[in-house]
């Protein structure tokens, strides 16, 4: 959290609620009534969300929002590596979301890591005739065909909960059969409101079915945490891993960002989890919390600023050994990120830039672009909840735009009223500001570049930004504004 | 807590059956739940003496989502402290009422409506099991004891058969049994013994013979149980012995379903049935 209050010149509370108005004014009564309590200047001071937020979408605006399935599949399962994660239902959904988040694996395809497609391919048959029988066929295929997978998630898409199959009967049985864990998780796309709900779907089949069911093999140390909320997008994980290691803390599983099932499945030994994407794991915190007493630590690796800050509180988790290694850490990285500061800084100076993203980064990144001189004028969630937007209120500058789940039109409104210099969002963005000639930078896959968490990632994200903000390519496109 | 499944054809008294029982458990002194597994939404009509009792589809759809609703909107407390629950669901021809059955009672565990101080929980489930939604209650962890309301009509013997049999497809790789049939007599022929042996070829028992009285008919006028409306009458002491009965019952069974040839063998034993004759299919009164 930041100690002082920052403002942005020309940005009052009543000018961004003059520009929220504005944006409101063509809807039509109901969905303006809706939609102003998700829109609101920031109240940098309060430290509490401004903003009502984790409510169904308004019908009749394009939303930036996933599915439950989505959540489940893209987020929390979907990146262990040694599973087979099957797309239980019709091909499509397994389909586009096969790899598409960028979150990398490490091993051999098909051998030690399975990052593929796995799908039960429903046709008319298996939606009037169940799709039960499928499904035992599918599981045995999936193990003789790759008998090293150490488990199998099974994710349902929308038919199977509509149509009734109980694949948790068939999961536990087959799973005595082949002898591995095979996991059920009810997360039917039209589940809830966003993505979200699949997120807590999936952490609750973990809490049912995966924790406590397997040791360590080595004995237990003082400085064991696991890394949790990091999926490794772009090498995340290993970027921040090598960093804890450096610090002296042993990183026993990474949840779940090129994770591995066994692994997880013994966290419930850890002394300290550290956990970075609050939004989609703080779920299993607290059940680690309350049934093995393991203490949690929300950390931020992004820019060297809320490195040196979560540095810093972690090892105030430890002794002085740890401690020790982090103020080495920070003397060592510190001039080499001051070197880079120092490249693009000049360059970056006082841009603006408005984000949209998941649940975390739209809070989490903004001290990594002010490291750049960079401030956010406008940041907003797809499917953050309240406790998200009190842990975005002091991060954000005072009187900014907060915007919740808005609609295509609310965010281009928003952009044309502040002129960013850059927008962070996702792909279903990224065409439509760079057609209106504002530089562009995903925040979800990071573009087909990252890591951008830790020391190492900072580097790659000044690069990118600076990339993004100064291309020559900008001049030769005319902005509508 | 013991959790039990109410099934049988539709339209054999499943409702007013599991009521009128409620009642007989709640006037002993058990706290019961009813959970209405019916888009139709009249399985607790008569414990909250209400026309409809709000469904928890019907507040989903006016909130918009599940998460938003919370569990003292759905759950009212009826005669002898019984809380009472409808699943709800669409009109018959459109959406999916098993999901409505799903939905509601995933949305009944995540809010903590099992409470340790209920003894029993009482679904009751619409007509047949026609789609998975409709098995719900007897997944895993729900339901492990079911009774199947039935008479000595041909139709309703021939349901009582078929609800055995995806009885035994639950209960060969879980702890579901079927724990009796609950036959709500009709006044047909030969009724006692016809399900008494359809019981006994299904490996389990008849668990109680409710005769058919218009006092039932008069107590439902009244949106009440017989136990309530008049609880002197011998139609109470019926459904009470019922009560006791289930609340004694150790006999649960993994369901010995007939083929089809066996149960008109068993009808036309007690004389329902006529013998096939073969040489009369498909022949025309003129012909």
């Amino acid at each position: 959290m930041s100690d002082k209050i920052r403002t942005i010149d020309g940005i009052t509370k009543e000018s961004t609620q003059a520009m929220i108005d504005d944006a409101l004014s063509v809807y039509p009564e109901k969905a303006k009534k809706k939609r102003a309590p998700h829109l609101a200047p920031n109240d940098a001071a309060s430290g509490c969300a401004s903003v009502k937020s984790n409510k169904k979408t308004v019908p009749g605006v394009m939303s930036a929002r996933g599915c439950a399935y989505a959540g489940a599949k893209g987020v929390v399962w979907g990146p262990i590596r040694d599973m087979v994660h099957v797309s239980h239902g019709p091909v499509g959904c397994g389909w586009y979301s096969w790899g598409t988040r960028r979150n990398l694996m490490s091993g051999i395809n098909g051998v030690t890591q399975f990052g593929m497609q796995f799908t039960s391919d429903f046709q008319e048959k298996d939606i009037v005739y169940g799709g039960d029988k499928k499904l035992d066929t599918l599981l045995h295929e999936a193990h003789d065909l790759f008998p090293l997978a150490k488990g199998i998630s099974v994710l349902s898409e929308c038919p199977v909960g509509l149509i009734g199959d109980d694949i948790n009967s068939v999961t536990k049985r087959v799973s005595k059969e082949l002898e591995i864990p095979i996991i059920p998780c009810n997360c039917e796309g039209f589940r809830g409101v966003s993505q979200s709900l699949g997120h807590h779907i999936s952490n609750d089949s973990i809490r049912d079915y995966i924790i406590e069911t397997r040791e360590f093999a080595e004995p237990s140390t003082p400085y064991d945490i696991a890394l949790i909320g990091d999926y490794n997008i772009g090498g995340d994980v290993w970027s921040a891993k090598s960093l804890l290691e450096e610090i002296g803390l042993n990183v026993k599983s990474v949840w779940t960002g090129d994770g591995e099932l066994e692994k997880i499945a013994a966290t419930h030994t850890v002394k300290l989890n550290l956990i970075h994407c609050y939004r989609s794991m703080n779920y299993m915190c607290k059940v680690m919390e309350e049934k093995y007493g393991i203490p949690w630590l929300e950390f931020n690796f992004f820019g060297p600023t809320k490195i040196r800050e979560s540095l810093r509180a972690i090892a105030e988790r430890f002794d002085d050994v740890i401690k020790e290694k982090v103020e080495l850490a920070i003397a060592k990285y510190e001039p080499i990120m001051q070197a880079i500061i120092d490249e693009y800084k000049p360059r970056l100076d006082k841009k603006k830039v408005m984000l949209l993203v998941g649940g975390l980064r739209p809070r989490h990144t903004i001290g990594a672009y002010e490291d750049l001189g960079m401030d956010c004028v406008g940041s907003g969630y797809e499917f953050a909840h309240g406790d998200d937007y009190d842990r975005t209120a002091p991060e954000m500058p005072d009187a900014t735009v907060v915007y919740d789940d808005p609609s295509e039109y609310e965010f281009e409104k928003f952009a044309h009223a502040l002129k960013p210099d850059l927008i962070g969002s996702g792909i279903k963005e990224k065409y439509v500001f760079q057609k209106m000639g504002i530089p562009f930078r995903q925040m979800h896959s990071w573009d087909y570049s990252g890591p951008y968490h830790g020391y190492q990632g900072f580097e790659i994200f000044a690069r990118d930004v600076d990339m993004a903000v100064n291309s020559p390519t900008w001049k030769l496109v005319k902005a509508p504004f | 807590m013991r959790q039990i499944a109410i099934y049988g054809k539709g339209g054999i008294g499943k409702s007013t059956t599991t009521q009128n029982t409620v009642a007989g458990l709640a006037y002993l002194g058990k706290k019961v739940m009813i959970v209405g597994c019916d888009p139709k939404a009249d399985s607790t009509r008569l414990i909250l003496h209400a026309k409809v009792q709000n469904t928890v589809m019907d507040l989903v759809r006016e909130k918009g989502t599940v998460e938003d609703l919370e569990l003292e909107d759905v759950m009212k407390i009826g005669y002898g402290n019984t809380k009472c629950v409808e699943s709800g669901g669409p009109e018959p021809g459109v959406g999916c009422a098993g999901r409505g059955v799903i939905t509601a009672i995933n949305f009944l565990e995540e809010n903590g409506a099992y409470t340790p101080d209920l003894d029993f929980v009482f679904y009751d489930v619409l007509g047949d099991v026609v789609c998975g939604g409709f098995a719900m209650p007897i997944r895993e962890g729900k339901a492990e004891e079911i009774y199947i309301v039935c008479s000595g009509e041909m139709m309703a013997m021939y349901a009582a058969n078929n609800i055995a049999k995806g009885i035994l497809k639950y209960a060969s790789s879980g702890k579901v049994r079927l724990a009796g049939l609950i036959c709500n007599a009709r006044k047909t022929d030969m009724e006692f013994e016809l399900v008494t042996a359809l019981a006994k070829k299904l490996g389990t028992q008849m668990i109680h013979f409710v005769p058919r009285d218009n006092q039932v008919q008069r107590a439902e006028m009244r949106r009440m149980t017989v136990i309530e409306y008049s609880p002197e009458h011998p139609q109470a002491q019926e459904y009470r012995t019922l009560a006791e009965k289930i609340l004694n019952n150790k006999m649960l069974v993994i369901p010995t379903p007939l083929e089809m040839e066996e149960l008109e063998d068993l009808l036309m034993e007690y004389g329902i049935m006529e013998a096939e004759d073969e040489s009369v299919v498909g022949v025309a009164e003129a012909a």
